[in-house]
């Protein structure tokens, strides 16, 4: 019997979900389309994976990270919870120990996180806004006509990237329409747009941080082949782009398992089989104070799981 | 007359008794909740910051509720804080609120301008000299009771066993300040408030992480505007302390006090320039902070501030000099939580991470 640790990581865009070995093996990989909710796609990834996973892997720890990271730990049963920033940090440098930089681009966030001999000494991520994140890329492509998975192969092959302004996503759009209606050809502008995403990355997140390398570069966006070129130009060095980019915060957080399992001695991990079950929140306004906090209630079947959202914790409740 | 005020924190209690006894009617400014905010977005201009867009909001809610004349604080140096009054007078004119925004200029800046208005707030509530005194004092002295329940609030949370319960109990401590109307009232409620305090449940062996939080005025004296980032950390087992309470200029045992003044620890980075509002005073606080043995600084930044924008850039070389690692956190209308929620985990984590190697090394230097 080989023992697998679950990691699952929710956010925005995709739901990714992977099991790793003892040996940080990635033994299966899941990458769904959170589509906005979130408890119905985890269970499917959930049941897909465990489709997936050969009958010798049992699984001895699950760990959650992403945006529904607390969420998603209810679903599925986790023997810990952690933020993507932590998980992140915590698959590159089990990868590569002398990683000192991560650049991390996602659906709706984009991040860079500092190390110096494996521990992480600063990070920061965007805050309000999401100029040149994966959401943006998407609707640029489909704008264009071009599939997302082909829309960096077009950048690599410009001759004159233009020059296109990328501070805000918004003046950005409006600045490709203005250079595509004089003329200029797609490859050039979107060769542009990537450069415009490097510079605004650089200015942005990455403003007054040391860049050294060896440089990470991961998360969905780093499929585009077309940013890769540009941060290596900017940066003027070669960015590592691991093998498993896409699901480098589930891998961090299936690391994380292993760590908390064996020193809680078990897993509290539900299994594999959890699409019958009904999950649902139900939300009411407590009336106790003048606050009137929003307090959500979260159901498995028709058994209360957790109660959260209240500030004073008056109704705090979890069943675990 | 009726009289209100912008909200921030708990001092609109002081406040609140301060109007009352000065002879007039208080209309009490509720907390910014996401009805300020919608009012205050839809009227205040587009490219104006968060602090200016509450206070907006809240100049119309108690409008609604009847307001003449609202009391807040002007400014001088390059922050364009220092003019908002101006602007949010002519946005009450142009919606016909008939409220009048009467503003403290620093009295350094304008002594006589500031004793003109003094004066008329006092004979509007038909009180003499030596009673408007007397109830300024007692105002003083309940403000200086809010901050030092607060305080201890901050200090004991991390330790508490039961989430809330500390919370509870400052909530408890400010509702008994609220009641006290002369100064032995203020002080019994005061030291019971901080006896409630101490008695929370707790578990000392706990070695919580100390972070301090500095910045724009507004972002860290409001609690509704930084998403409650004091309990929010507190609960996460990190206790906080922050740059800026209404009475620290006059406390010797804060950390930011005038004894230590921060413009001149600041110069070293600064020079002679003055980048405005809290800027410089982030710079300098960020090493005081490190001075004390802090673990962290966390920074709140109304977005698009520009003295903030400044001493950001500048904090690079103050966290590098001093040791001490900084987040800063940009606030604008988003209430979601959850964004701010990850930053200060992983915050937290980067912190806890450092206090290990931290102790690592220093046992491996007493093996050597």
């Amino acid at each position: 019997m080989i023992k697998g640790y679950l990691g699952v990581d929710v956010g925005s865009v995709s739901t990714n979900l992977v099991v790793i070995d003892d040996q940080n093996q990635l033994l299966v990989e899941q990458y769904l389309r959170t589509n906005g909710k979130p408890i119905q796609t985890v269970q499917e990834g959930l049941h897909a994976i465990g489709q997936d996973l050969p009958a010798d892997v049992q699984i001895a720890g699950a760990a959650t990270t992403g945006s529904a990271r607390y969420l998603t730990s209810l679903i599925i049963g986790a023997d810990i919870v952690k933020n993507e920033i932590t998980a992140h940090a915590i698959a590159s440098s089990a990868l590569a120990e002398d990683v000192k930089t991560i650049i991390e681009i996602g659906g709706q966030d984009s991040k860079i996180i500092i190390l110096r001999e494996g521990v992480v000494t600063d990070f920061a991520m965007n805050t309000v806004c999401a100029a040149g994140t994966g959401s943006f890329l998407d609707q640029q492509a489909s704008r264009l006509l071009i599939s997302i998975e082909d829309f960096g192969s077009y950048a690599l092959k410009a001759k004159n990237p233009v020059r296109i302004a990328g501070r805000c996503a918004v003046f950005a759009e409006s600045d490709m329409v203005h250079k595509q209606q004089l003329g200029y050809n797609t490859e050039d502008i979107i060769a542009g747009l990537c450069e415009a995403l490097v510079r605004n990355y650089m200015n942005n997140v990455g403003k007054g941080k040391e860049i050294l390398a060896p440089v990470m570069f991961q998360g969905g966006v780093a499929a585009n082949e077309g940013l890769v070129r540009a941060f290596n130009r900017y940066l003027g060095q070669e960015v590592i782009v691991p093998r498993h980019y896409g699901v480098m915060g589930a891998i961090g957080a299936a690391i994380l398992a292993r760590g908390a399992s064996r020193k809680k001695g078990g897993t509290s991990f539900k299994g594999f089989n959890i699409q019958e079950i009904h999950f649902k929140t139900r939300s009411f306004e407590c009336k106790g104070c003048s606050n009137a906090c929003e307090v959500v209630q979260f159901y498995e079947n028709s058994e209360l799981l957790a109660r959260w959202g209240d500030r004073c914790g008056k109704w705090e409740l979890h069943v675990m | 007359m009726k009289i209100s005020f912008p909200h921030m924190g708990y001092s609109y209690l002081a406040l609140k008794w301060l109007v009352e006894n000065m002879g007039h009617e208080c209309i009490v400014p509720p907390e910014p909740s996401s009805h300020t905010l919608d009012l205050g977005v839809r009227h205040a201009p587009e490219f104006a910051c968060i602090p200016f867009k509450i206070l907006m909001g809240t100049y119309l809610e108690v409008a609604e509720k009847g307001a003449e004349v609202i009391l807040t604080s002007g400014g001088m140096g390059p922050c364009r804080a220092g003019l908002y009054w101006v602007m949010h007078q002519y946005l009450l004119d142009e919606l016909h609120t008939g409220v009048k925004v009467v503003a403290f200029e620093p009295p350094l800046c304008d002594l006589k301008d500031f004793f003109k208005k003094l004066r008329w707030v006092r004979r509007t509530g038909g009180l003499s000299v030596k009673e408007f005194v007397q109830v300024l004092r007692i105002t003083w002295e309940k403000i200086k009771a809010i901050d030092e329940v607060e305080m201890l609030s901050h200090e004991i949370r991390p330790y508490e066993t039961n989430r809330g319960e500390t919370t509870r109990g400052l909530w408890q401590a400010l509702e008994m300040l609220d009641a006290a109307n002369n100064e032995a009232e203020i002080e019994d409620a005061m030291q019971e408030g901080l006896k409630l305090l101490r008695d929370v449940s707790q578990d000392r062996s706990r070695n919580p992480l100390k972070i301090g939080i500095i910045g724009e005025i507004y972002v860290v004296l409001e609690p509704a505007a930084n998403h409650y980032i004091q309990i929010m950390l507190g609960e996460m087992g990190v206790q906080t302390d922050r740059s800026i309470y209404l009475t620290s200029y006059t406390r010797k045992n804060t950390i930011v006090n005038l004894e230590g003044d921060v413009f001149e620890i600041a110069k070293p980075y600064l020079g002679e320039a003055p980048i405005g509002g809290h800027g410089a005073n982030s710079i300098g606080e960020t090493i005081l902070y490190a001075r004390h043995g802090f673990d962290g600084v966390v920074q709140l930044a109304p977005f698009a501030c520009i003295p903030e924008i400044v001493a950001k850039s500048i904090i690079p070389a103050v966290s590098k000099d001093y040791g001490i690692p900084v987040l800063t956190l940009f606030i604008d209308e988003q209430t979601g939580k959850a964004g701010v929620q990850t930053r200060l985990e992983a915050f937290v984590d980067l912190l806890e991470k450092r206090r290990e190697v931290k102790a690592k090394r220093g046992i491996e230097r007493l093996v050597i």
